[in-house]
């Protein structure tokens, strides 16, 4: 009993950190109708931003309330940076064309970032997996019986601020003019657009706001692995991109519960059968829910014009 | 049809044949003893036809598939095990060396008819699924073979397979380079192929116009994984040992960029950008070993190497979208005197 609370728990820590990143996903995708294959790789390239705030905060920042925000701030800028420029210099170009196009780049993005991070070149990283700074000590808080049931201080962490920033995402979305604008666009942008939203402004900013979720996750995920690697953002995009898609693309709560819904799946794969069959799992899961609802468990199978 | 060439109709078929295998003997006599060339032409040999055959998916029938590299690892472990399995026998009525090669075109077929089956089961969903839902559909596929294989003692878990017997030749490679090809071309001058096409430029249009999408769907994933398990059952006979490393997600890409680059529908483009993608490595390899910069450039070249595809893909994409041929092919544009169909195409850019 006790260990089955045990992988509840720890599935859904696991679960929240795939839903932050999902929501990126499901927010591109519900914009632009694209899917970003390039969202786990910013991802990524936030954690390594985080990684040199650390660093060059030194040992004062660690381990201090500032210190953590600081990071988390820096990676998260740095990532609404770099998910402009994307969007900007290689999605933009390419809206009016057929949508197999834009994921071919963006397969393409995917690709430079996550092997462009290998390269042992100046200030790229290299191949080899680097250290996390512990920037919050790990913490037993709740334990029940004699250490049965154990849950770390940064999990609850990490589900507060997922928590959080999901619930700042649903207010932004359905009470703010910028939401608004973001639904009208994601409805039909050439109408959107006849109206009046900016929508080339609009899908920058959701695609900043989509790359700076990833890179508080990406964070929230290096605390847990106490690892970075170049190739991390490949698998982690990939597991919430599944996510995104049993809950229903383009849905904000059907991200979150599928992301729930798939870290409690592996969880219970890894404590109770083998951990080697995650992925495998993963991916039978994701096959199984679209068999039966071909658009997701939230989602709706749009009807197709001749 | 008739073009009007003084060929007999029944001869016709096998015009292509008559053509290929003294090429492809005289290949095999030439490269009999450089084992770097040998190793070279297979390797661009396997490449070429899985980027045919996922033509013939991706680009034919427009279905976005990103697992490929999913079937080739069927191919190549069925392949292997039947290898494995037959290694000690030999058919009494012939000599040593032919009863090998019968066995190797037995186990070549038995990974491809397997890895054919899984393309059936991978084209089901794709009567329900479509656009990027099929890719990362075809995407988990391949993940998921990968760790069925890592997990199963009988394909040697993460250490792979070895000891399968090296009996791949120039000769073999290049019979299922040219058969694929032709394959490739006898469906895309067919009433197939234009259903094919058909589905590719709009699916909901050509349901309405009486194609029955589901089935052509399916059958396009069958051929393409036949292929694609066959050119897996090919380089498990020339490599000394296949482990799940070497069908990743990364392996089912680099055919994505091939058949992007050379133009999505395009066999011609398919081949020739297989080919430059493969010896571009190895070439700047070797140049660098000359300069006599080992060990540090010429060991970055395999580093250097993907995010260059990656870049390669972005670029394309916003250039030259329809890539290098679009969807045209070299024998659109052949002398008169040989034998084509004439009208084969006829496809909208």
């Amino acid at each position: 009993m006790s260990q089955l609370l045990q992988h509840l728990i720890n599935g859904l820590a696991a679960g929240t950190i795939y839903a932050l990143v999902a929501l990126g996903y499901t927010m591109v995708y519900g914009v632009l109708k694209l899917i970003n294959f390039a969202h786990g790789d910013v991802m990524m390239v936030g954690v390594y931003f985080g990684y040199s705030t650390a660093f060059m905060l030194g040992r004062a920042a660690r381990q201090s309330l500032w210190g953590v925000a600081l990071v988390f701030l820096a990676a998260m800028v740095g990532c609404a940076l770099l998910g402009f420029l994307i969007e900007r210099f290689a999605y933009r170009p390419l809206r009016e064309k057929p949508r197999l196009t834009a994921l071919i780049t963006a397969i393409g993005i995917s690709f430079t970032l996550s092997y462009g991070f290998q390269l042992d070149l100046g200030p790229l990283p290299g191949a080899s997996p680097r250290a996390f700074p512990q920037i919050i000590k790990p913490n037993e808080w709740f334990i029940i019986g004699d250490r049965d049931v154990v849950i770390w201080n940064w999990q609850v962490l990490s589900l507060a601020i997922a928590v959080g920033l999901m619930l700042l995402l649903q207010f932004l979305v359905f009470r703010t003019r910028f939401g608004r604008a973001m639904r009208a666009v994601s409805f039909d942008h050439r109408t959107a657009a006849l109206m009046g939203i900016p929508t080339d402004r609009i899908i920058a900013l959701t695609f900043m706001l989509s790359s700076a979720l990833a890179a508080g996750a990406g964070l929230l995920y290096a605390i847990k692995d106490t690892s970075v690697s170049p190739l991390m953002g490949l698998y982690v995009g990939l597991k919430a991109f599944v996510a995104a898609v049993i809950g229903g693309i383009g849905n904000v709560p059907g991200a979150v519960v599928g992301a729930l819904l798939l870290g409690l799946v592996e969880e219970f794969v890894v404590g109770y059968a083998a951990s080697t069959w995650r992925d495998a799992v993963a991916f039978g899961f994701l096959i199984l829910v679209l068999l039966v609802k071909p658009g997701g468990l939230f989602g709706r199978v749009a009807a197709e014009k001749v | 049809m008739d073009d009007g060439s003084r060929i007999p109709a029944s001869l016709r078929g096998l015009f292509p044949f008559l053509i290929a295998l003294p090429v492809l003997a005289l290949l095999e006599w030439l490269s009999g003893d450089a084992p770097f060339a040998t190793y070279l032409f297979s390797i661009v040999g396997v490449n070429v036809i899985l980027a045919v055959s996922l033509n013939i998916v991706n680009g034919m029938t427009g279905q976005f598939s990103i697992g490929h590299a999913g079937f080739m690892a069927v191919g190549a472990y069925v392949a292997g095990v039947t290898s494995l399995a037959l290694k000690e026998q030999a058919l009494s009525f012939l000599p040593v060396a032919a009863s090998d090669q019968v066995f190797f075109v037995v186990a070549l077929l038995v990974g491809g008819i397997a890895a054919a089956l899984c393309g059936f089961l991978v084209g089901l969903p794709s009567l329900r699924l479509r656009g990027d839902y099929l890719a990362i559909v075809t995407l988990g596929f391949g993940e998921i073979i990968r760790v069925i294989v890592q997990n199963t003692e009988a394909f040697g878990r993460a250490l792979g397979l070895s000891g399968i017997p090296q009996s791949s030749s120039v000769f073999m490679v290049g019979f299922w380079v040219f058969l694929v090809v032709l394959v490739a071309r006898r469906i895309a001058g067919s009433s197939h192929g234009r259903s094919l096409w058909a589905i590719r430029e709009d699916e909901v249009a050509a349901e309405a116009m009486g194609v029955n999408t589901t089935a052509y769907k399916v059958r396009a994933f069958v051929i393409s994984s036949f292929f694609a398990g066959v050119a897996g059952g090919l380089f498990a006979h020339f490599v000394p040992i296949i482990n799940p490393g070497s069908f990743t997600f990364v392996k089912s890409m680099e055919i994505v960029v091939m058949i992007v680059a050379g133009g999505l529908g395009s066999t011609t483009g398919a081949i020739v950008a297989a080919v430059f993608l493969t010896l571009l490595p190895e070439a700047l390899r070797s140049g660098f070993t000359m300069m006599g910069a080992e060990g540090s450039l010429a060991q970055k070249v395999d580093q250097i190497r993907m995010p260059i595809y990656g870049l390669l893909l972005v670029v394309l994409m916003l250039v030259r979208p329809q890539g290098l041929f679009g969807t045209r092919e070299i024998w659109d544009v052949l002398p008169r005197w040989l034998p084509r169909r004439r009208g084969a195409k006829g496809v909208p850019q």
